[in-house]
């Protein structure tokens, strides 16, 4: 057992991937020589030099248009994306071209590559670098979109990202790149679309992911030791593929689903998870199934107004007390 | 044998165009013309649905590029790609039944005509959304150099597609990591229905551009099969020897409206019938009789072509719809389109 930030864990996934396999090449904005603005991608340059770890212009289009080309054509590339919110400027690669070429092709052309980026608010940076657009990912068929809330998860799930032969949108939480876990020895391997218990509990079902995790098992403990309701956490881990099953049978357990979502409330994938159970488990409900959510705005810079709009634990405990009561 | 000597520049070609390839070069214009013609007809009919982009008029830069290129190597194409995939060898039939939207389709019916695709023939994608292919084709380049299999990509555009953030985007990278690929921009004069010189900041759209990204002029007579072909052996051979990627500006002139909805009003008469003299298979065919071609023999080849395009048509017309059970496949590469438990 080693202990690792889930920014170091980033090096550690693109590492262990690399050293498998010759076809896996990385490539981003500062990521090579000065180690990504995160410095999550540090010493990568040194280990497999500038043929397979590339600098590149800020170019998101060129960026994502090579690795989709180089996919196409027998390699397996990691692009990164520095902030999600620039998605916006590359979605053209992403939506149209990504997610659409091996339908179009009736199965002719495989997209083996993942995108990788830093997801989401809690550092201050305003509206345009704190995003979470995991539900823009969703809206687009023909994406995968995994979102790791460990370091130990951030390493299973982008092997398994990599080794997928689909467009992965690899989402990591900003807020979460300084927390800090246990991680086995050896080779870490996870499969996309298993989500992970992460608390057992009777009482209520919490369904996250990502940055919320944390956050919604720290919620757990305060409503358990305070009000004695014990709620099962389930960290759903990838949006699609979704463990539906995961979600369904802890719901027809506790009767009660709540989900704690950082992307802003339209559309929201705790929408898409709140129709699976209505539609197919209504009876098991015992109350209405709730969203926590960030509100439908753009996000504010300042600490104290950031604060008041992405879940927080105090905003996650208040809301199941007073919906279970 | 004649020496290619279309007016273009940054170029001087020596290269010698023997009869069988200037053969194979008029062989292969008419048949792309003959081809997008019954394509039309057969919209005119009701059976090719949809929209759909011809090339009449700017046959030669595909012809020619299809001879140059080697096995291997990868085409990308634009939503007017029906030329472009042809000129890769794929067969006529399976491209007349996508158009058609039939089982038997390139593509069986998923793509339509603006996404012609077929890998194995190096036909890497027909891109609709203007300027997405010229970094998708970087990446194909970049897996080139990487694995040193010296294949090029060539991606072909108009010239409405210089003036979208893509194209620069992709130049550039290109250039700084000197990858094989040739850029060719089928200047055709009009992006949809605008005049490209109303809304470009300089004359030639792509040649004039190319000195931003360190690249040389590079404008070639786009109706002279001779003129492209040799130009692109050099652009080629110099991709394959690591010399990095070249912008060809080819002039040409699409001799039907945009898209079969569109008659081309907004073009002068004047002008029309200017390129319609310069169409590049009666002036081809002009200049192999000259020197020396039989007229029978090219007869011959125009029978032999539509004969070809009817048996096209037949086999196309005899596939049935697509299975329904299609829709849901091959989202994902496990071929289906699940996307929970
Ligand atoms: C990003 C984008 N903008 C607009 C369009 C609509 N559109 C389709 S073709 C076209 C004209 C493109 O002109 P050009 O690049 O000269 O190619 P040509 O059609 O002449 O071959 C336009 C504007 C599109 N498909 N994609
Ligand atoms: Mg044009």
């Amino acid at each position: 057992m080693a202990q690792l930030s889930y920014r170091e864990a980033v090096g550690a996934a693109i590492a262990q991937e690399m050293r498998r396999d010759e076809s896996v090449v990385f490539l981003g904005e500062d990521v090579a020589a000065a180690g990504g603005v995160f410095k999550a991608t540090s010493g990568l340059l040194e280990e497999f030099g500038p043929r397979r770890v590339l600098d590149t212009p800020i170019s998101e289009q060129a960026i994502l248009g090579t690795v989709m080309g180089a996919a196409m054509t027998g390699l397996r590339p990691i692009a990164e994306i520095m902030y999600s919110d620039f998605f916006a400027v590359c979605w053209d690669l992403v939506a149209n071209q990504m997610a659409k070429t091996r339908y179009m092709t009736n199965g002719q052309v495989s997209l083996p590559l993942v995108i990788r980026t830093g997801n989401g608010g809690g550092l201050r940076f305003g509206a345009q670098h704190s995003q979470s657009i995991e539900n823009w990912a969703m809206a687009v068929p023909g994406l995968k979109v995994v979102m790791p809330s460990t370091p130990e998860d951030l390493i299973g799930l982008f092997a398994a990202s990599v080794r997928d032969n689909d467009p992965v949108l690899f989402l990591e939480s900003k807020s979460l790149y300084a927390s800090k876990d246990e991680i086995p020895e050896g080779e870490i391997v996870h499969r996309l679309g298993e989500a992970k218990i992460k608390r057992v509990g009777s009482d209520a079902t919490i369904v996250t992911i990502g940055a919320m995790v944390p956050r919604a098992l720290e919620a757990a403990e305060l409503l358990s030791s305070g009000q004695g309701i014990d709620c099962e956490v389930i960290d759903i881990r990838s949006l699609v593929p979704l463990d539906a099953k995961a979600i369904l049978e802890s719901v027809a357990k506790t009767s009660r689903l709540f989900t704690v979502e950082e992307n802003p409330r339209l559309c929201g994938w705790g929408a898409e998870v709140a129709s699976i159970v209505a539609d197919e488990i209504f009876y098991d409900l015992d109350g209405p199934i709730v969203r926590i959510t960030t509100p439908h705005i753009p996000l504010p810079a300042a600490a104290e107004l950031e604060d008041e709009t992405i879940p927080s634990v105090a905003k996650i405990v208040d809301v199941i007390k007073g919906r279970m009561g | 044998m004649t020496l290619a000597n279309a007016a273009h520049e940054g170029f001087q070609h020596n290269l010698v165009i023997d009869r069988d390839l200037q053969i194979k070069l008029y062989r292969r214009m008419v048949e792309l013309r003959q081809f997008e013609k019954r394509a039309y007809d057969l919209f005119l009919q009701g059976l090719v649905k949809g929209t759909s982009h011809l090339s009449l008029g700017q046959e030669a830069i595909s012809a020619a590029f299809g001879e140059a290129m080697q096995q291997g190597d990868w085409t990308f194409a634009t939503y007017r790609g029906h030329a472009h995939t042809l000129s890769r060898g794929v067969p006529m039939a399976p491209v007349m039944a996508e158009l058609m939207g039939r089982a038997d389709g390139l593509m069986a019916g998923k793509g339509g005509s603006m996404h012609l695709t077929s890998v194995e023939h190096g036909m890497m994608g027909s891109y609709a959304i203007v300027g997405a292919h010229l970094p998708i084709a970087i990446g194909a380049a970049f897996s080139s150099k990487y694995r040193n299999s010296h294949q090029v990509a060539v991606c072909f555009f108009g010239d409405g597609t210089t003036n979208i953030g893509a194209f620069h985007e992709a130049l550039n990278l290109a250039a700084i990591w000197k990858l094989p690929v040739v850029f060719v921009c089928e200047n055709n004069l009009y992006m949809e229905y605008t005049s490209i010189y109303d809304v470009t900041a300089v004359e030639h759209p792509a040649a004039d551009r190319a000195s931003a990204y360190g690249l040389e002029r590079l404008i070639v007579d786009g109706n002279d099969p001779d003129a492209v072909y040799s130009m692109a052996i050099d652009r080629l051979s110099r991709a394959r020897n690591g010399e990095g990627p070249s912008l060809i500006e080819a002039l040409t002139y699409r001799q039907t409206g945009h898209s079969r909805a569109d008659p081309g009003k907004y073009r002068p008469d004047e002008e029309v019938a200017r390129w319609l003299e310069k169409d590049p298979i009666t002036t081809y065919r002009a200049r192999l009789v000259v020197n020396g071609a039989s007229g029978a023999l090219l007869d011959q080849i125009d029978g032999e072509v539509m004969a070809e395009v009817d048996r096209a048509t037949e086999q196309a017309k005899a596939s049935g719809p697509p299975p329904v059970e299609l829709v849901m496949k091959d989202v994902w590469s496990d071929g289906g389109s699940g996307w929970r438990n």
